[in-house]
């Protein structure tokens, strides 16, 4: 097939609706940008990597996107549905279930006064979970694959290393079966050993359940590893986005050469 | 004896009416808690401010009080807040559950049915169910709001995984009309069943916390529980030693410094009428007839 036929054909096919759709979303600190104009979409069972320097509005994005903000103005369609217009209750559901949210500090994101089996099976018994058997059975498969010892079930996350804290967290976040999962810095306070032994596990958990995330970084070699594509931001801008690989070997915007070349030369 | 100085039952007329506002709004929407701008009582917040303040803004002249702590009506805090009632609203005081109008408690439901004619009066702690897991007030109010319950069961799993079974014995949650989960105050969970359906009005006063809550009459009260660990409204597995009822909450008193130890009614009205109806326990004397 000739490369004419081939983009006929791929015309033909249905596309699939973008999972999560975003459309000039502003967020403002009084005069203060948070973030501007940003847009992309992200399609089931993709990574989209988010870089940019410190205060560059990353968090800022990822926590409107969440509906931890209010936006100022923009769109934000999940499946369909306008997630701007929903009621509290329903984004809060959404949030619950459809969604999942991993914290830079996992104390953030953990009860650190319940059990590590208790942190997982919480999302559970949110959405109606009454069998404390099937409860327990779904907490140990979780820290199996999160590689937390199944003897640590009753321990508190308080008695963990940041790295088990971390796989705790994310084995809280996926045990009801997330689509779409944003994460701000997953591997930010970590050894570098305990960083790679993470993404290792991620990349893992991503790939079997087909998850669509939005992963914030400022570390490149995280989004190489992990990421489809790369949103590069600075001063609350989306200043070049596309897929990583491309982004990274050969960076258009002045910026991102920087950011690139400044990786290298560490 | 009436002491004039005071207003009825204490609190000035105002006051009352805020407080009597609170208790229908309350009433209105079992097992929310209402807010109200509790005020400053004559004793210190441990000893029942808000059941006070609620019982205050119910009495009628007429009344007939009762006041336990732990089941029973002879108690320094009991005694006390009697003696209150009695010296401020001129009340009449009774020790018998079924002659009582108005039953300000403290960790006991009695064990005599109570009847659509009685107002019974929880004092409260802590009326946030979810605060052991959640301390901030706006994260649990939205969470009522939203009927966002998980975290109850959480620590209910909690419980399991530690100790085999729910251990949480007093202050167990409980649903309200399917819809409000609410803290019943520190009562034993034997008493759980009875707070449901019951036909008396149940109110509940947090002092410290600032908050109303209700049962009237006949609402349906769930005690929260897991399908493989069902709710047990446990108590000791004995029967009292003075009036031999078996089916009454107890409580284990110590009666000499050998271990000796005897279990008898916690509710010391129920166990006082049974023993003039002639029961007798395995340490109980009949009782003499001073009236005979
Ligand atoms: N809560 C806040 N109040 C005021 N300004 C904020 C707040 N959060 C972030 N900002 C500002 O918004 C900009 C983007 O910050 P942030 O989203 O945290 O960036 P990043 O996560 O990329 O480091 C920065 O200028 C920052 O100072
Ligand atoms: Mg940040």
């Amino acid at each position: 097939m000739g490369q004419m036929e081939q983009i006929a054909a791929l015309a033909a096919t249905p596309v699939a609706l973008p999972l999560l759709q975003v459309d000039g979303l502003c967020r403002n600190y009084g005069a203060r940008i948070g973030c501007a104009g940003v847009s992309f979409d992200i399609h089931a069972g993709e990574v989209l990597g988010i870089v940019g320097e410190s205060g560059s509005g990353k968090s800022t994005l990822l926590s409107c996107l969440a509906g931890h903000q209010r936006p100022d103005a923009g769109r934000i369609t999940y499946a369909g549905q306008d997630v701007l217009a929903m009621s509290e209750a329903d984004r809060r559901r959404l949030s619950r279930t459809e969604w999942a949210y991993v914290h830079q500090n996992p104390r953030d994101g953990l009860r650190m006064g319940v059990s590590a089996g208790g942190n997982v099976g919480e999302r559970l018994m949110a959405v109606g979970a009454r069998n404390y058997g099937q409860i327990r059975t779904r907490a140990h498969d979780w820290l199996g694959r999160v590689e937390i010892a199944a003897d640590r079930i009753d321990d508190r996350p308080s008695a963990f290393s940041g790295g088990m804290q971390q796989r705790l967290q994310i084995a809280r976040n996926l045990v009801t079966g997330p689509r779409l999962v944003f994460m701000d810095e997953p591997t930010g306070g970590l050894d570098v050993s305990v960083q790679a032994r993470l993404l290792d596990l991620l990349r893992g958990l991503v790939r079997d359940m087909g998850l669509s995330v939005i992963i914030v970084t400022h570390d490149l070699a995280v989004v190489r590893l992990l990421a489809d594509r790369l949103m590069v931001m600075k001063s609350g801008r989306v200043v070049e986005q596309g897929l990583t690989d491309q982004v990274l070997d050969d960076p258009q915007h002045a910026y991102t050469q920087l950011l690139v070349s400044s990786v290298l030369q560490v | 004896m009436t002491d004039t100085a005071y207003n009825f039952a204490y609190l000035d007329e105002q006051t009352k009416r805020m407080l009597r506002r609170a208790i229908l709004k309350a009433i209105a929407v079992p097992g929310y808690q209402v807010p109200f701008a509790s005020r400053e009582m004559p004793m210190p917040y441990g000893w029942g401010t808000g059941g006070v303040q609620v019982t205050a803004a119910c009495l009628c002249p007429d009344d007939r009080l009762k006041v336990i702590d732990q089941g029973a009506d002879d108690t320094t805090n009991a005694v006390s807040i009697r003696k209150f009632f009695q010296r401020t609203a001129g009340v009449a005081t009774t020790e018998r559950t079924a002659e009582a109008t108005v039953i300000q408690t403290r960790h006991r439901i009695p064990e005599a049915p109570l009847t659509e004619d009685q107002i019974l009066v929880y004092q409260v702690p802590i009326p946030e169910p979810l605060r052991f897991l959640e301390p901030r007030e706006t994260e649990t109010r939205k969470m009522h709001e939203l009927e966002e319950y998980g975290l109850m069961h959480v620590k209910l799993y909690e419980d399991i995984a530690r100790h085999g079974h729910i251990a949480t014995s007093y202050a167990y949650p409980v649903k309200v009309e399917g819809r409000y989960v609410m803290d019943p105050s520190p009562i034993p969970k034997f008493d759980n069943p009875k707070l449901s359906d019951c036909p008396a009005i149940q109110l509940f006063g947090a002092g410290r916390e600032q908050r109303i809550y209700a049962l009237p009459p006949y609402t349906q009260v769930v005690s929260l529980d897991f399908e493989d660990h069902p709710f047990v409204a446990s108590r000791a597995q004995h029967d009292c030693d003075l009036c031999g009822a078996d089916g009454s909450y107890l409580d284990e008193v110590i009666i000499d410094d050998l271990g000796g130890r005897m279990f008898v009614c916690s509710d010391t009205d129920f166990c006082t009428t049974r023993r003039e109806l002639g029961h007798i326990g395995r340490l109980g004397a009949p009782m003499t007839d001073e009236v005979a």
